[in-house]
């Protein structure tokens, strides 16, 4: 696996053609770095020029924004912009709705203004671009459902990019009863997937798996770790673990080519 | 003695319309004395909004039932007072049915009356069935207890009572009935009134006439002290609504001097407070009563007219948490009007020992939501929820410490190691080797 980082670039006066942003959950969560994993292996394969931050890294400041703390929300960001900024860094991609909405819609206005894509959409130019091919492989006639994180659904407007993407590997694409601008939230954004969730009759991860479930998928598909984390936790909790995989979309695609 | 009823229904008007633009000042001093907020820009866009969303009704329709019966009450809300503008004439000057010196067009257009007020007297019905009847559960949460109960069924009341008494007046109306013409609904009604003298015919049509000219006045009045506001207050809550993607929070400008401030290497962390400024408050973080929202946000609160569809698609309500969005609005309201009356009382606010949070709205409400945008989405005329519960999280962690204890865990650890969990920044990359 090849990963450069901004550094290495640098140090050899090279400018990629686009930095990857892989967040918190793609660098540390077992469950995250996979999805991270998978999607460097279709960059590399599509001899895609990008690099990492790497140690430079740091949270974008979404958790510590929605939990209330605009304090070290802001703090992070001037840093990250900062950081950014020196790199000359003009485009970015993230396997991570929350950091994709951090970055494209609220750091421009504190000085970082990048042209930010979410992977889905990466991957979809890179399609049309000719640069990938995808086929269904071991996925063919599968039956997936795809879950809209909020962050990247309704806060952005993006629905169809990984609709796309999950429709080119020749596999049946059930919607779930609310879907898109009406999607169910999985239960963790709002920095409430570092919380107990509050007095109630249930866990909203259940209640969402369960609409998934009646679609009666193979593959429950999102584009979001959080969103994984806790789709996973509701497949579990609803016992269909032997039945159903919870898998993000730039897994579906690597998995497919077997990469 | 014979000008009379002219003059009484002067008095009714200059009292109805009067009383009732009192109370619009009142509205706009309440929605003032939220903060400032920029909404001026995008103004294309924001026309563009007001047309399609208010006057289109384009987000009503996502429910088709009730979208459906409501543009039918709305579109006959907005046609059938045309007719209070002959009514107001004819009270005026002793005049009566003035415009029907145009024929074949006044017939035209009273039947056309006649028939929305039926539609709308149906839909009305429906409207009333599925509160009580059917009992859809969005109109039954804890917030829907007592007045706010209530108030939804005295505008429908309202409502059934106008319509039937514009028929009436048309039915009793003998020689409007003679002419046969432009009454395809009251000619059946009428049907109920034939046998009573020509004396008692006219003693009912003007008798509802009286009360329907007086119940619109009434029912103007009513607007603001019920929730029923949404019919004025819908155009400018669309027209200032955020036109940014949902996701987009707003960068907390006190909070940005600061970090400018602590960020700047040339700042003096020592130094005296400029001349002039030693004793002055620094502005408060976030929001912890109304005076704390800006106008916009206080505007939603006036506006919101408690159908309930944000909190039906709120997946913290649905899974039994203490959070509804609707109740959010409601309270905010509750808390301005409160606030409002405090200063209509003293000459200008008198402490009262009370704010919008702890008083009105807990922070388990507050700490149930995943700012996942399905209220803000679904709100058919853009009210925002989710930015009064975000400027609330500020006040409770930025000025009281008060967050959750997990999430004090999440935030020490973005502020030390730049993750939310307890990882060592320098192994960021590791994922590449393993």
């Amino acid at each position: 696996m090849n990963v450069p980082t901004m550094a290495e670039m640098m140090a050899q006066g090279k400018q990629p053609e686009v930095l990857f942003w892989v967040g918190c959950a793609g660098s540390f969560d077992d469950r995250a770095k996979k999805i991270t994993k998978a999607f460097v292996k279709i960059l590399n394969k599509a001899k895609v020029d990008f690099a990492v931050l790497g140690t430079e890294e740091s949270c974008t400041g979404d958790p510590a924004k929605r939990a209330g703390n605009e304090m070290l929300f802001q703090m992070q960001a001037m840093t990250n912009i900062e950081v950014l900024n020196g790199y000359e860094v003009k485009k970015i991609v993230t396997a991570c709705p929350h950091c994709f909405n951090t970055i494209k819609n609220e750091y421009p206005e504190l000085g970082g203004t990048y042209e930010v894509m979410h992977h889905t959409q990466f991957l979809k130019t890179l399609l049309a671009e000719g640069r990938i091919t995808i086929e269904g492989g071991k996925f063919k006639g599968k039956r997936i459902t795809f879950h809209d994180p909020c962050y990247l659904g309704r806060a952005n407007d993006v629905y169809e990019a990984p609709r796309e993407l999950i429709q080119k590997l020749d596999v049946e694409l059930v919607e779930m009863k609310r879907c898109k601008v009406n999607g169910l939230c999985c239960g963790a954004g709002g920095a409430q997937m570092f919380k107990e969730p509050e007095k109630g009759n249930k866990d909203i991860n259940v209640v969402r798996t369960e609409e998934a479930i009646e679609t009666k998928p193979n593959i429950i598909a999102t584009g979001c770790p959080f969103c994984n984390t806790m789709m996973t936790d509701g497949v579990k909790a609803t016992n269909n673990e032997a039945s159903v995989e919870v898998l993000d979309i730039a897994e579906l695609i690597a998995n497919a080519e077997d990469l | 003695m014979e000008y009379i009823d002219n003059f009484l229904f002067a008095i009714l008007l200059v009292f109805g319309i009067g009383f009732f633009i009192k109370n619009l000042k009142k509205l706009k001093r309440n929605i003032n004395l939220g903060k400032d907020i920029d909404r001026s820009d995008r103004i294309g866009e924001r026309w563009n909004n007001m047309f399609r969303i208010a006057l289109g009704q384009s987000k009503m329709i996502r429910r088709p039932v009730s979208g459906v019966l409501h543009i039918i009450v709305y579109v006959g809300f907005v046609i059938i007072n045309i007719e209070v503008l002959e009514i107001i004439i004819d009270g005026l000057f002793g005049t009566h049915r003035v415009l029907s010196f145009m024929g074949g067009f006044y017939s035209f257009l009273i039947a056309s009356f006649e028939i929305l007020a039926v539609l709308v007297l149906v839909a009305v019905i429906v409207f009333w069935i599925r509160r009580m009847i059917i009992r859809i559960p969005r109109f039954w949460n804890k917030e829907m207890k007592g007045f706010p109960k209530n108030d939804a069924l005295y505008i429908l009341y309202f409502e059934m009572v106008l319509m039937s008494l514009f028929l009436i007046m048309n039915a009793t109306d003998v020689h409007f009935q003679e002419l046969n013409s432009g009454n395809p609904v009251s000619q059946f009604v009428a049907d109920l009134f034939n046998g009573f003298s020509l004396e008692t015919n006219h003693l009912i049509e003007r008798t509802s006439w009286w009360m329907h000219i007086a119940g619109i006045l009434v029912f103007l009045n009513y607007l603001y002290y019920s929730k029923h506001l949404h019919i004025l207050l819908a155009f400018p809550n669309t027209f200032f609504a955020n036109l940014n993607p949902q996701g987009q929070f707003t960068n907390d400008k006190t909070v940005l001097k600061e970090v400018q401030m602590m960020m700047d290497p040339n700042t003096d962390a020592f130094a005296a407070p400029p001349e002039g400024e030693e004793d002055e408050v620094p502005e408060k973080f976030g929001a912890s009563d109304v005076t704390d929202l800006n106008w916009v946000q206080l505007m939603n609160a006036y506006t919101c007219t408690e159908c309930g569809r944000c909190t039906s698609v709120c997946p913290a309500n649905q899974t039994g948490k203490e959070l509804s969005p609707r109740a959010i609005m409601m309270k905010t309201r509750d808390r301005v009007e409160e606030v409002g009356n405090n200063i209509d009382q003293n000459g200008e606010f008198k402490e009262d020992g009370k704010q919008l949070l702890y008083d009105y709205i807990a922070p388990e409400e507050l700490w149930a939501c995943t700012s996942c945008n399905a209220c803000v989405e679904e709100c058919p005329i853009d009210i925002d929820p989710l930015s009064i519960i975000m400027d609330m999280r500020r006040y409770l962690v930025m000025e009281e410490s008060a967050a959750p204890q997990e999430l004090n865990i999440m935030m020490t650890n973005v502020e030390n190691n730049g993750a939310p969990w307890q990882y060592n920044q320098m192994d960021r990359l590791n994922w590449k080797d393993e």
